[in-house]
C-alpha cells in the first residue's frame, strides 16, 4: 500500500512539470500583457516609461527560455513568484484563497453525494417508478443547467423572494453564505452521480452473486447493504473522485457570481489582467488538488474492494 | 373650532417641515456598503502600486493626496494643504500644508511625508504608475534614473511648508489628486507589509481585507475635516457580476450599485428604484480611432468627416446603449472647462457623407478592418450596428474581434486600421489634447498618428499660457479644430449611473469616476438596515 502511495505521489511530479511548461508557454504566446491590461477598459492610462520599468522589474524583457528556467527553479523550491498585479508573493495570495475554495468544494461535493447518490439509489431500487422518472428528469436537468443561470435563480428565490439566505459574499465564512454557492456548484456533480449510481446499482442488482444471496433467503435490506451498496460504490467513487478533483477548477463561474473569494475567482481575474505568475500558481494549485484527490480515490478502491490490487 | 383646526393643520405642517429638514442634517453613525464592480478582487491596497479605478474606491477612504476633485464646483481643490502660492514664472509652488492631518497611526503629517512619498514613487527599480505624474517635479527623473537619491525640486521649508519646483507650466493639481500619488507614512511603508495593513490620512482606517470579498474600514476620529466622516463603518464589497449586484441591491444587501445599460432601463422604469439614481457624464470618450498611417482614405479629412456624418450615433445610443451615454460632440467631455458648449455634434447625413467621399476620390467607398472588443457599450454590438450604416455610403467594414486586454497594446503598436475603444479624457484638458500633439509618440497616446501644425501651435500656446482661463480658451480652439479634423468617429461620453438606496445621502456625481466617492461626505439615515 505504501509503495502504491509512493509511486502515485512520484507520478505527480512529471505531471506538474508538464502543466508548468504548458501554462508558461500558453501565456507567453497569448496576446496582451499585464501592463496593457492595467488600462482597465480605458479607465486608466499607463505611461510608456513606467511600462518599460515595469517590464524590467517583472523580468518580462528576459528571453523566454531564461524566464522559464528561472520559473521552474523557483517553483521547485515552493516559490511561485510575485504577482504582477499586487506585487505580493503568489503563495501568500493563494494561502488566503485556498480555505474558502476548499470549503466551497467540500460543501458542493457533500451536497452532490448526499442528494445524487440517494436519488440514484432510490431510482435504481424502483426502476420505472415515479421516483425513478423524477430523479432522472432532475439529473438530466442538473447536467444541462448553466451554473450562472442556476445560481441567479437560487439568489432570486432564496435571497430575494424568501429572504432565507444572503445572496452573495463571504460573510463571516459560515454556512449561511456557503449554502447557495455550494448548491449552484454541486448541482452538476449531483446530477452525474445520480445517473451513475442508478446505473451502477442496477448493474449490481442483476449480478449473479445478488441472485445467490436472495436465493439463500437473505433479507432484501441485507442484500442491498452487504452486496449491492459496496459493489456499486466502486464506480460511484470513481465519479466522486473525478468530480471532486475538477470542482475547484469548475468553481470559477460560481465564485465570481457569488463574490466568493476562492482560487477560481482569483484565477479568472488574473487571466483577464495577464497576471501570469498568479495564473500559473492558481492552475498549479487546481492541478495539484486534482492529482491528490485522484491518488486518494485510487487508494480508496483497495479499501472498498479487496479484489483490486495494484502492482 | 374652525380656528383650532387651522392651528392644528399649521402645527402639523411645521412638524412635517422640521422632519424634512432633520432628514437633510447628516446623521452620525451607521454603515455604508459600497460595491467595487470592476474586477473580482482588488489589485493592491498600497496606492502607489496600482493605477486601477477599482483600487481607488478603497483608496478614497483610506488615503489622501495633495489635491482632490471638488465635485460640486467641478474643479480641483487643495486637500492636504491649506494654501498654495505660485511664483511669477508659474514653475515654483509653495504649499502651506495642513497641520491637523493625522495618519491612522496617530502621527501628524509633515512635509517629510510628501517628500518621502514622491521619492518612493520615483524609485526606478519599481515602475510605480504614479511616476508619470511625479516626473513633473524638477529632479524627479534623476531619482528615477538612479543618478540622484533626492528630488531636487522638492524643498522642505519647515514641517508644514513645502516648495515644489516643476518643469512645465501646468496646474500641479491635475498631477497630484489621484490615488497613485497619495501621501503615505514612511515608518509604515518601511515595515514591509503596507498592502496588508495600509495606514493613510483618509477619513476611514483599515480594519479588514478578505481578498476577493471585501475591505472593511472604521471611522477615523482624528480626520481633519471637523465632524466628518459621518459613518461609523464603511464596507467595500467586491461584486463584479452585474446580475448578482442587481439581486443584492434589490434585496437591500448593498447600498450602492453601478448600473449597465439593461439595468438602467429596468431601474428607470421602476417607480421606487428610479428615485435612487445618480447620473454623471464621466470623462471617458468612446470613439473609433482611425490610424492615419494605415490606409490612404484615412489620411483625408473629408473621409474622416464622412464617417461622422454616415453613422446615426443618436440612434445607436438610444437603441443599443439604452441612453446610458451622452452623444459625443468632440474629444473633450462636457465637464471640461475647455469644452465649447455652443458646439453641436455631427448630424446624421449619409448624403453629405457620400458627397465628401466622392470629393475625396472614393465615390465607390473603400474597405477597412475595424478592431473591436466584446464590450456592450463600445464594442462588437456597436460595430455590428454601424456596419450597415457605413455600407449605405459605400464603406465596407470588416470587424476584427480581440480581447479587451489587448486593445491598448494594439493601439500602441499601431496594429490597427480603425479601433473602437474608450479613452480617459479628463480632467486635465491640456494633457488630454496632447494625445493629438504630433510629438506625442503613439506609445504614449497618439493612437491615430495625428499630425497637424495648427493644432500643435495651439497646444504650444496653451502650455505657455499662465492664466488658466486664457489657457482654456486656447484649448477650446484646439478641441474645435479636432472636431473639424475628425481623427476619430466621435461616438459618446459615458453616462455613469450609480443606483443608491433611499437611506443613503451625500453621494457625489464625480465625473472623473462615479465610483470614486469621497466617503466623508456620505451619511445614512436611520432607515438603513445595515448594522
Amino acid at each position: 500500500m505504501l509503495l502504491v502511495l509512493g509511486r502515485r505521489l512520484a507520478n505527480i511530479i512529471p505531471t506538474m512539470l508538464a502543466v508548468v511548461a504548458l501554462v508558461f508557454l500558453l501565456f507567453s504566446v497569448l496576446p496582451g500583457s499585464f501592463i496593457s491590461g492595467m488600462n482597465e477598459d480605458g479607465r486608466s492610462t499607463i505611461d510608456p516609461a513606467v511600462m518599460e520599468r515595469m517590464r524590467k522589474e517583472m523580468g518580462l524583457d528576459d528571453p523566454l527560455v531564461e524566464r522559464f528556467a528561472k520559473y521552474v527553479a523557483a517553483t521547485a523550491t515552493g516559490d511561485l513568484g510575485t504577482s504582477f498585479r499586487t506585487r505580493e508573493p503568489v503563495t501568500k495570495m493563494l494561502a488566503g484563497r485556498i480555505w474558502p475554495s476548499l470549503k466551497l468544494v467540500f460543501a458542493a461535493m457533500t451536497f452532490a453525494i448526499l442528494v445524487g447518490v440517494t436519488l440514484g439509489f432510490l431510482a435504481a431500487l424502483k426502476p420505472g417508478s415515479l421516483i425513478d422518472t423524477a430523479a432522472m428528469v432532475g439529473a438530466i436537468s442538473g447536467l444541462s443547467l448553466s451554473q450562472f443561470w442556476f445560481g441567479l435563480m437560487l439568489m432570486y428565490l432564496f435571497a430575494l423572494k424568501l429572504q432565507w439566505l444572503p445572496s452573495f459574499g463571504y460573510g463571516d465564512g459560515g454556512l449561511r453564505n456557503l449554502i447557495l454557492p455550494a448548491i449552484a456548484l454541486g448541482v452538476g456533480p449531483m446530477a452525474l452521480l445520480a445517473r451513475t449510481t442508478r446505473a451502477a446499482v442496477l448493474d449490481v442488482l442483476n449480478a449473479d452473486f445478488v441472485r445467490t444471496a436472495r436465493s439463500k433467503g437473505m433479507s432484501e435490506r441485507r442484500v442491498v447493504e452487504w452486496h449491492v451498496l459496496r459493489n456499486a460504490l466502486v464506480l460511484v467513487i470513481t465519479i466522486v473522485g473525478l468530480q471532486f478533483g475538477s470542482l475547484m477548477g469548475q468553481a470559477v463561474v460560481v465564485e465570481k457570481l457569488f463574490a466568493w473569494p476562492g482560487v477560481g475567482s482569483l484565477m479568472v481575474d488574473s487571466v483577464f489582467q495577464r497576471d501570469m505568475p498568479t495564473v500559473q500558481g492558481c492552475i498549479l494549485m487546481i492541478v495539484l488538488f486534482f492529482l491528490v484527490i485522484n491518488t486518494l480515490v485510487d487508494l480508496a478502491y483497495v479499501v472498498i474492494d479487496p479484489r483490486i490490487r495494484y502492482r | 373650532m374652525r380656528k383650532l383646526a387651522w392651528l392644528a393643520i399649521a402645527a402639523i405642517a411645521v412638524i412635517g417641515a422640521g422632519t424634512a429638514n432633520a432628514q437633510q442634517t447628516p446623521r452620525k453613525g451607521g454603515t455604508l456598503r459600497m460595491t467595487a464592480p470592476y474586477a473580482a478582487s482588488f489589485g493592491s491596497l498600497d496606492p502607489h502600486v496600482t493605477p486601477r479605478a477599482q483600487d481607488d474606491i478603497v483608496g478614497k477612504a483610506l488615503q489622501r493626496s495633495l489635491y482632490n476633485w471638488d465635485t460640486a464646483a467641478n474643479k480641483l481643490t487643495l486637500e492636504l494643504a491649506k494654501s498654495v502660492s505660485a511664483s511669477a514664472d508659474g514653475l515654483t509652488y509653495t504649499f502651506k500644508l495642513r497641520d491637523d492631518a493625522y495618519f491612522h497611526n496617530g502621527r501628524k503629517m509633515t512635509a517629510d511625508d510628501v517628500i518621502f512619498s514622491f521619492t518612493r514613487i520615483m524609485d526606478g527599480s519599481k515602475g510605480y504608475p504614479g511616476a508619470r505624474y511625479v516626473r513633473l517635479i524638477k529632479g524627479a527623473v534623476d531619482v528615477e534614473k538612479g543618478t540622484a537619491k533626492e528630488i531636487s525640486g522638492l524643498k522642505k521649508i519647515d514641517d508644514y511648508t513645502l516648495e515644489m519646483t516643476i518643469t512645465d507650466r501646468v496646474d500641479p493639481g491635475y498631477y497630484f489628486f489621484g490615488g497613485s500619488t497619495a501621501i503615505l507614512p514612511k515608518e509604515e511603508v518601511e515595515k514591509g507589509n503596507y498592502a496588508s495593513n495600509p495606514v493613510g490620512l483618509g477619513p476611514f482606517k483599515f480594519k479588514e481585507h478578505i481578498p476577493g470579498s471585501r475591505v472593511v474600514m472604521d471611522r477615523f476620529d482624528k480626520f481633519y475635516k471637523t465632524g466628518q466622516p459621518y459613518l461609523d463603518k464603511l464596507e467595500v464589497l467586491i461584486m463584479a457580476e452585474a446580475a448578482a449586484r442587481d439581486v443584492a441591491f434589490r434585496n437591500k444587501e448593498i447600498d450602492t450599485s453601478i448600473l449597465g445599460p439593461a439595468q438602467y432601463v429596468a431601474y428607470r422604469a421602476d417607480p421606487q428604484l428610479s428615485k435612487g439614481i445618480l447620473e454623471v457624464a464621466e470623462m471617458f470618450t468612446r470613439s473609433m480611432h482611425m490610424n492615419l498611417n494605415s490606409i490612404k482614405p484615412f489620411q483625408d479629412k473629408r473621409v474622416r468627416q464622412a464617417f461622422n456624418y454616415a453613422i446615426d450615433s443618436n440612434l445607436i445610443i438610444s437603441r443599443l446603449v439604452k441612453d446610458k451615454a451622452y452623444r459625443a460632440t468632440s474629444w473633450l467631455p462636457p465637464s471640461s472647462a475647455a469644452f465649447d458648449k455652443t458646439m453641436k455634434p455631427y448630424p446624421y447625413d449619409p448624403e453629405k457623407a457620400k458627397k465628401l467621399l466622392a470629393e475625396a476620390g472614393f465615390p465607390n467607398g473603400f474597405e477597412f478592418e475595424w478592431t473591436t472588443s466584446q464590450n456592450e457599450s463600445w464594442g462588437l454590438p456597436i460595430v455590428e450596428a454601424v456596419i450597415p450604416m457605413l455600407a449605405k455610403v459605400g464603406i465596407k467594414a470588416k470587424p476584427k474581434l480581440v480581447e479587451v486586454t489587448v486593445l491598448t497594446e494594439i493601439l500602441m503598436k499601431g496594429d490597427h486600421q480603425a479601433l473602437i475603444g474608450s479613452s480617459l479624457t479628463g480632467p486635465d484638458s491640456l494633457a488630454t489634447l496632447r494625445c493629438y500633439y504630433s510629438k506625442t509618440p503613439r506609445t504614449a497616446c497618439n493612437y491615430t498618428g495625428f499630425n497637424n501644425a495648427e493644432f500643435d501651435k495651439l497646444l504650444d500656446a496653451a502650455a505657455q499660457e499662465g492664466d488658466m482661463a486664457k489657457r482654456d480658451e486656447i484649448l477650446k480652439k484646439a478641441n474645435n479644430l479636432l472636431y473639424d479634423e475628425a481623427p476619430v468617429w466621435f461616438f459618446n461620453y459615458n453616462k455613469a449611473v450609480l443606483a443608491f438606496q433611499p437611506w443613503v445621502h451625500g453621494l457625489q456625481p464625480n465625473p472623473t469616476e462615479i465610483t470614486h466617492q469621497y466617503p466623508e461626505n456620505i451619511w445614512v439615515d436611520a432607515s438603513s438596515p445595515a448594522k
